[in-house]
């Protein structure tokens, strides 16, 4: 095993250009993420042989705890990468939400918890601000939506790296206040996050900054593979059949799939053909209604939805997202506000766990689609919960129940209590009817 | 009538590395032709073998997307602005 360690330790570069995933374009492993050919998305390529040599259960499992145990597939050179602990969330077997959905084995990948600002970002930004000290810059950046601005300000905090981020004005206050106590320069700009992002395109390349998804992306999104990689591991080593998970860039999506292949062509699993179904919300679902309506191309729309965390109207990886989709016959599916907040109520309630709005769109279109018959109940099924619902409270706010203030004697203890027994009975019976 | 174009950095080799550009135009597709005729190649780069705007590529007039105007045919006048933007951004 000493040996295995050393020779991960030692090992080689495994990704080896940059490549056009349209027209397949290489390039240089630089701060670089169009193609100047024909505008595609430039992805990191990768020497499979050489991941395959350096790559072993045993070894992955000797490493640490955290994303960098797959460090052989990741685009970062050095061997000491900015690790904070970012990864290795729970795998949760939801037995009552499975019973209440009728399906029998659903598990929740939980990056509610995710290290340290609780969300899946920090697995993306970790990678990407890893690779900007790489290439040399001191000031990074990004165009947000709430959460990749606390990663980003965090994780550049602990890296000592100049942080300057932008987000759209509107944001819940946890994520505003999330993001500033890491003192970066905060824009707040006047739009949507489309707008917030085409911004930030114009900016990518004036000031000499890391946009770690903008001129970093290709480096940035690599890192979501790793939600697919401790799925396979933490399931013993084996794929699921089924995977939930939201849609808003399209770019977790796409990777996960990716993570699941990466995985088979290095040999530490079976393949299989997992399915793969997306959830967008009704007010932002450029990409569900492109599913339905059956086409292979996005028309971008305007957001309208309490999702804001995953509210993008013009997906970067939408068309690819589709292409996953309709792989195997997967799905993707959207649902309401009223929904949204009722999945976030029914993860919360049957397995103590408080998600975000984005982590209510997958719960409630993971409802959706087993009501619909298009999950199978003997399916072994993956929820990816992917942000933490103490960022977003105003969407559950008026929602929730309220605290029996009481005097501190046990009469009116006893009296409150009564009267809570009552308020439950009732909310039984409406519910039965 | 002369238009404002923001090109992106891919497209400045084309421009003699200026990131602003005045021309003419009536509509989208006439001011790809006229891009053309001023920085030959450049049009290549922006539409495929068929003429239409590649996919991943996005085209504003005045701050709004011509997906949400009338695409190619969306009509420019005098003193419009007009940005080209890679579309593979954020997430």
């Amino acid at each position: 095993m000493t040996q295995a360690i050393e020779r991960l330790r030692t090992s080689q570069q495994t990704f080896t250009a940059l490549k056009c995933k349209e027209c397949g374009e290489r390039y240089e492993l630089g701060a670089k993420h169009v193609c100047e050919e024909c505008f595609g998305p430039l992805e990191v390529a990768y020497d499979y042989t050489a991941i395959k040599n350096q790559v072993s259960r045993e070894i992955i499992e000797a490493g640490p705890h955290s994303i960098w145990r797959y460090k052989a597939f990741l685009p970062v050179e050095s061997d000491t990468p900015i690790d904070v602990g970012t990864g290795m969330t729970p795998l949760l077997k939801a037995n009552r939400l499975a019973r209440q959905l009728g399906i029998k084995e659903l598990y929740i990948k939980n990056d509610a918890v995710n290290m340290p600002t609780l969300s899946f970002k920090d697995r993306v930004v970790s990678v990407a601000l890893s690779r900007a000290k790489e290439l040399g810059f001191t000031t990074v950046s990004c165009a947000s939506t709430g959460n990749l601005a606390n990663s980003t300000a965090a994780i550049a905090a602990h890296a000592g790296l100049e942080c300057c981020v932008f987000i759209p004005s509107d944001l819940e206050a946890g994520k505003i206040l999330g993001t500033l106590i890491y003192d970066p320069t905060l824009m707040a700009v006047k739009g949507n996050y489309d707008q917030v992002n085409r911004l930030c395109s114009e900016v990518a390349n004036t000031h000499g900054w890391g946009f770690v998804n903008i001129n970093l992306r290709p480096y940035y999104s690599e890192g979501s593979k790793t939600l697919g990689f401790e799925v396979a591991e933490q399931l013993g080593w084996e794929l699921p059949d089924h995977i939930v998970a939201p849609l808003a860039s399209g770019s977790l999506f796409t990777k996960i799939y990716k993570g699941f292949n990466e995985f088979v062509e290095a040999g530490l699993v079976a393949a299989k053909d997992v399915r793969f179904s997306g959830a967008q919300a009704e007010g932002c679902s450029p990409i569900s209604q492109a599913y339905k309506e059956g086409r292979d191309f996005i028309k971008p729309v305007k957001p309208n939805t309490i999702a804001n965390s995953i509210a993008i109207g013009n997906p970067a990886d939408g068309v690819y997202a589709l292409e996953v989709a309709r792989k195997p016959h997967g799905n993707i599916e959207d649902v309401t506000d009223e929904e949204i907040v009722a999945g976030m109520k029914l993860l919360a309630e049957t397995e103590g766990i408080f998600t975000e709005t984005a982590g209510g769109t997958t719960i409630a279109v993971l409802k959706k689609l087993v009501e619909a018959g298009k999950i199978n109940p003997e399916e072994r099924t993956v929820a990816f919960i992917t942000g933490n619902g103490l960022k977003t409270t105003e969407a559950v706010q008026s929602h929730i129940g309220e605290p029996h203030t009481i005097e501190p004697k046990l009469e009116s203890f006893e009296r409150a209590w009564e009267r809570a027994g009552t308020l439950n009975r009732l909310d039984w019976q409406q519910t039965q009817v | 009538m002369s238009v404002k174009v923001l090109i992106p950095t891919p497209l400045q080799k084309f421009t003699n590395d200026e990131a602003t550009v005045e021309c003419d135009g009536s509509d989208i597709g006439n001011l790809m032709d006229e891009l053309e005729s001023k920085f030959p190649g450049i049009k290549k780069r922006l539409c495929d073998d068929q003429g239409e705007l590649r996919r991943f590529v996005n085209f504003y007039v005045n701050s709004e997307d011509i997906r949400f105007l009338d695409n190619k045919a969306t009509a420019l006048k005098d003193g419009d602005e007009v940005s080209i933007v890679p579309a593979v951004a954020g997430g």
